[in-house]
């Protein structure tokens, strides 16, 4: 082939640039650190990232148009696949949002209960978060003691409900089954354990100087884009705002509880892990208080097995651990749903990625990656 | 009493007896080349099962436990698992360079140990350049690294090999630099010379003299050595697994078992030029066979090594290049200005 001399790229010396090629990669649907099915397109240049595309619908199993065809109560197994590493969240937000629309009134013990298995599932679903963090940084073993503790909440579910992961607990106006024997002093044991280990992760990673170097100023997410992109969850509050559903539009029996909202100051990556680090604490407190004033009584209102809510529509939020869960159900009067629309906090939150993760270089992207703690199936739904 | 430098000795008065000389030559470097390449196969299989246990104490689990007792047989049944294995290349990668890569990896892991001296008598061959030529040898690698990344025609592994290329040549000069201390002070490059400077007691070993170069000697080695914080060609998290991500089977088995190679060997100058060699700390020790002094030190400072691993996050690209350029280069250079000086005044 012969070159023509004006195409050849003259050496630096020559008074012009090297000539540099970006390039496409594609990370994922199979990668460690897309924490499931995602694929990030990348255009970078090196290793510095140009552009950040994410991709998404791998996970698609229209659970929203399931919901039309089944029961108020059926859609409940349904909630628990969304959000599969924090389902009693899940649940709970389903069952709010019915709940409202119907006008139920939901026993103390109920609701008591529900705050008790929704916060040990965020403590559950934060020491998920601190586990993946920790390997995407590189560091392998804090995930085993995170996943250590998570154990003893999973065989604190599995005592109360029989299932591991997706728990199918809570029901319409109410909570299907009471706790067993023993699960109260067995639960407070469980949050006289957790703090100090809560410490003990700290002491391996807060300060280090190869964590701070890793996660200080990196990916930072100023409170105004926060707010357009509809950030909400830890990221949030890792910005700086003090939002919280369960402090602002208290549910259940969160106003009767006495516990702080965690904030950042830049909105970086550390902040991001720290707010979790704290909300953990801050959970065992609300699951502590809770089991001191469990009251006694019904765990489940009486609901007709054909349920029928009033014909209207209902807008109703929960703070899940991953932002706010929100569900908007259109009702015809019938035993279905006419229509449902679950807003997750992880499809909000993802979408932010590209506003943070530009400019900064790939192994910056699996860091803030790890600390939106996205979960796919709740992206796709 | 078993010290093996006798029976090494015996083996080879046997052979001389009955063979000529041009025979014997060849007869003892087969020899020689059989009995390293089994120790280092041997010592490779043993240090990928210790890493197994070692990283389960830390994480509170038990590590392979099911083949044989404590699992010791873990890594042998892995072996025979990747040598069954399909030998893949990828269609669009460069066939030679690619079949060649790992070879190059494991002969160079291999090469070095010509001059490591792992006890009284127990070297390949003593050159009055040791070091140097360990240095010098163990530096290939990288070209072996680049190879594989760019051979395997895939952008995650050419990422993995263009980071451990800029990785090694940076610490390469740090980590050149701060052996020298320990060379002016034995006013040798032989690896020999060297250990025999350091006799008596533990007092006499160089890390006392040069304990800011054995401290910048071990953070480079590591970054050498690519293990965390320092493992970021391979970086599992952003690259999958950096430059070996097309190779499966034998080659695989090759770049890993040439990690752990190279792990020992950079232990095994750190013990020889601050730790006193094969030389017990005390002289009422000395019953105990140098080889074992030897080869316990080693193993120490790779439980260090692994310690580090099981511990610590991961650096960024950036970040390691700064650290080498700005912090580790600076400070071995005031060594050897501080050591020279020292060496002037004192002796």
């Amino acid at each position: 082939m012969v070159v023509n001399p004006s195409d050849r790229v003259e050496p630096a010396s020559g008074g012009r640039e090297l000539e540099t090629q970006e390039f496409v990669v594609n990370m994922g649907p199979q990668h460690p650190s897309t924490h499931g099915v995602c694929r990030l397109i990348l255009t970078m240049d090196g290793e510095v990232l140009k552009k950040i595309v994410p991709d998404i619908g791998f996970l698609h199993r229209s659970i929203e148009k399931i919901a039309e065809n089944r029961t108020y109560h059926q859609f409940m197994i349904y909630t628990d696949r969304i959000d599969y590493v924090a389902s009693m969240n899940a649940n709970h937000a389903w069952c709010v949002a019915v709940e409202k629309l119907a006008a139920i009134e939901v026993p103390e013990r109920a609701e008591y209960l529900r705050v008790i298995m929704a916060e040990l599932n965020r403590i559950a679903s934060h020491l998920v978060f601190l586990a993946s963090f920790s390997i995407d940084l590189g560091a392998v073993t804090p995930f085993l003691y995170a996943f250590r503790e998570r154990e003893r909440i999973v065989d604190l579910f599995e005592m109360t409900c029989g299932q591991r992961l997706t728990y199918n607990y809570m029901r319409i106006g109410g909570v299907s089954r009471d706790v067993p024997k023993g699960f109260v002093s067995e639960t407070k044991k469980f949050c006289k354990y957790l703090y100090p280990r809560v410490d003990e992760y700290e002491a391996i990673l807060t300060e280090n100087p190869i964590f701070l170097g890793r996660t200080k100023g990196i990916g930072i997410l100023d409170l105004p884009t926060a707010i357009g992109y509809s950030v909400s969850g830890p990221p949030l509050r890792g910005s700086g705002l003090k939002w919280d559903i369960r402090k602002d539009e208290p549910y259940s029996a969160y106003e009767k509880f006495d516990f702080d909202i965690p904030t950042g100051l830049n909105g970086d990556t550390w902040d991001r892990y720290k707010v979790r680090i704290e909300e953990m604490r801050q959970s065992a407190r609300i699951v502590e208080q809770a089991l001191d004033g469990l009251p006694e009584g019904e765990i489940k209102a009486k609901i007709p097995a054909r349920f029928r809510p009033p014909e209207g529509e209902v807008f109703a939020r929960i703070e899940a651990p991953r932002g706010e869960m929100a569900y908007f159900i259109v009702s015809d009067g019938s035993t279905k749903p006419y229509r449902v629309k679950i807003r997750t906090a992880s499809f909000c939150n993802l979408q932010a990625l590209p506003v943070m993760g530009e400019g900064f270089k790939i192994a910056d992207l699996v860091a803030i990656f790890g600390s939106l703690d996205i979960i796919l199936p709740e992206v796709d739904r | 009493m078993f010290e093996l430098e006798g029976i090494f000795n015996a083996v080879g008065d046997f052979l001389a007896s009955f063979l000529g000389s041009p025979l014997l030559q060849i007869v003892s470097v087969i020899a020689v080349g059989t009995v390293v390449a089994g120790f280092l196969a041997v010592l490779a299989l043993f240090l990928v099962w210790w890493e197994r246990k070692l990283s389960a104490d830390f994480q509170v689990r038990m590590g392979p436990m099911r083949t044989g007792p404590h699992g010791v047989l873990q890594t042998i049944a892995d072996a025979i698992k990747l040598l069954q294995k399909e030998d893949i290349i990828p269609l669009t990668a460069d066939r030679k360079v690619f079949f060649w890569a790992p070879v190059v990896c494991f002969v160079t892991a291999f090469m070095a140990y010509i001059c490591i001296p792992f006890g009284k008598g127990l070297i390949v061959r003593d050159l009055n350049i040791g070091i140097l030529y360990i240095v010098a040898i163990t530096t290939f690698t990288v070209i072996s690294l680049l190879m594989a990344g760019w051979a395997s025609n895939n952008k995650y592994s050419l990422l993995g090999g263009m980071r451990s290329a800029a990785q090694i040549v940076s610490y390469e000069v740090p980590l050149s630099l701060s052996l020298l201390g320990a060379v002016m002070l034995a006013q040798s490059l032989s690896m020999v010379t060297i250990v025999q400077g350091q006799s008596e007691s533990f007092l006499h070993w160089y890390i006392w003299r040069q304990p800011l170069g054995f401290l910048l000697y071990i953070v480079a080695a590591t970054a050498e050595v690519n293990r965390t914080p320092f493992d970021i060609p391979e970086a599992e998290q952003e690259l999958v697994a950096g430059f070996n991500i097309e190779y499966s089977g034998m080659k695989f088995a090759m770049f890993f078992l040439a990690e752990f190679v190279n792990m020992f060997t950079v232990c095994a100058i750190a013990v020889t030029l601050f730790l006193g060699g094969w030389n017990p700390p005390f002289e009422f020790l000395s019953f105990i066979p140098s080889w074992i002094w030897f080869l316990g030190k080693c193993l120490f400072l790779i439980f260090v090594l692994m310690w580090f691993r099981w511990t610590y996050p991961r650096l960024r690209v950036d970040q390691l290049m700064a650290f080498a350029w700005k912090f580790l280069l600076p400070l071995a250079f005031l060594n050897i200005i501080a050591s020279g000086f020292l060496i002037y005044l004192f002796e």
